[in-house]
């Protein structure tokens, strides 16, 4: 709260946006992908626990969707469930369906590893209110990635099954993992205002140097490069059309309600 | 009663409300503060859970504010702890504004000493201290709230709320509910 906020307008406002609406959009998108185990998951103690992330997510999208209104003068809400499935931002990890435990274990390990990457390089940012907010995002992320590092070490050592369901999974996100760098619109006017302390590239770097030990103690293939970064959060396919279809049913069932 | 009777009660109201606004401060608000219990933590009131951050109270009229810190950031409770507050703070003839805040992240050490002594009496752990390194030492020895022993492991990182986790005490063979450190 002491540097002086840089004034937000023209690029910057741009970048700010497309960073707060990808980061909201991966925190919605996974929270509900979660939110499907509820009732079923493989032991009780994770419905319990995916129940937990879920709301966990699902409480981050809406505060990140908040800045994002506050910054663009429109409403937390029409932002998360007004939009049409184009006019989402989420990274393509997230867009395989929720699949078996060990698809679920996956995706998450990935996406907690990224996401405590670009949480940290946000962690330090010259805009208080995203830099608070991360702050805050950080303690809580910390029992994800405990979670998900538990998970995949137990699958990857789990026997026949386990391992090869998680070599499957793997094998099918894998190519996607590094969408969650995805280049954003302008994202260089948010390393030059200080608000990112470095590229996505750099990120993705960072990221690869991190998750490589435990790929190679678990001897799993580490993730590819993404084929096509630049479209690494657009096209989203069948997958999220349905989900899409689940989490606006009820706004949809009666636009403008208060609830 | 008598009209008398009846003047003299409305001239001690209103002195009262005349003293209640003289000595209307930050320290006036926080004591009154202390009768909200969390609703989720019912045993805890939200100045022992450590959510109250600025009191303000303005010369003259203006509106209190209250800026609290979510535990969690998606905290289901917090439009009901807004409230809570709101009406507690009524009593004392002026707007109130209760507004949440990031600016400080809350912590589980700002749980006071009688907030961790209600949360045991009432069946919780209190928080461990975080560890700031690491995932492996999360919280590193947390006592059984019904028998003492530390002879506990982590059954659960999640629980019934966001805030609280699930372990199992070895010696006593009971599952006990711990707040997370966070």
């Amino acid at each position: 709260m002491t540097a002086a906020a840089p004034p937000i307008a023209g690029a910057l406002a741009l970048a700010l946006d497309g960073l707060l609406r990808s980061m909201a959009d991966d925190e919605f998108v996974i929270g509900f992908s979660d939110s499907e185990w509820t009732g079923i998951a493989p032991l009780l103690e994770e419905d319990v626990a995916m129940s937990s992330l879920a709301q966990d997510e699902l409480g981050h999208a809406q505060a990140l969707y908040a800045l994002l209104a506050d910054l663009t003068g429109t409403d937390a809400d029409a932002l998360a469930y007004d939009r049409e499935p184009d006019a989402y931002r989420h990274c393509r990890l997230l867009d395989h369906g929720r699949g078996d435990w060990a698809m679920t274990i996956a995706r998450r390990f990935l996406y907690d590893s990224a996401d405590a990457v670009r949480l940290e390089a946000l962690a330090e940012g010259s805009w208080a209110p995203l830099a608070d907010l991360v702050a805050k995002l950080q303690r809580e992320e910390r029992y994800h990635r405990m979670h998900a590092t538990a998970w995949f070490e137990r699958l990857a050592r789990g026997g026949d099954d386990a391992r090869s369901r998680l070599i499957t999974a793997l094998d099918a996100l894998g190519p996607d993992a590094a969408t969650v760098f995805a280049p954003l619109p302008e994202d260089a006017a948010l390393v030059d205002a200080g608000i990112l302390a470095a590229p996505m590239a750099d990120l993705e770097t960072q990221w690869r140097a991190a998750i490589a030990p435990v790929f190679g103690a678990l001897e799993l293939p580490m993730p590819p490069a993404a084929l096509a970064p630049e479209r690494g959060r657009l096209d989203h396919g069948e997958a999220f059309r349905w989900l899409d279809t689940e989490f606006t049913m009820v706004r949809r069932s009666d636009p403008g309600a208060t609830w | 009663m008598s009209e008398a009777a009846t003047q003299v009660g409305i001239a001690r109201l209103r002195a009262a409300a005349v003293i209640r606004r003289a000595i209307l401060d930050e320290a006036t608000i926080r004591a009154a503060l202390v009768e909200v219990p969390d609703p989720e933590l019912p045993m805890l009131s939200v100045v022992d859970l450590g959510i109250v951050h600025r009191v303000d109270v303005p010369d003259g009229d203006g509106a209190i504010r209250v800026e609290i810190l979510p535990t969690f950031v998606g905290c289901p409770a917090l439009e009901l702890i807004k409230a809570a507050i709101a009406d507690r703070l009524a009593v004392f003839g002026r707007a109130v504004e209760v507004v949440a805040t990031f600016e400080v992240p809350w912590t589980s050490e700002r749980i006071t000493a009688a907030g961790r002594r209600a949360l045991r009496a009432a069946g919780i752990a209190p928080p461990g201290h975080p560890s700031t390194v690491g995932l492996i030492a999360l919280e590193p020895r947390v006592r059984c709230p019904h028998c003492g022993s530390r002879d506990t492991v982590l059954d659960n990182l999640f629980g019934p709320t966001q805030c609280r986790t699930i372990r199992f005490c070895r010696a006593c063979h009971q599952p006990f509910e711990a707040i997370k450190s966070v």
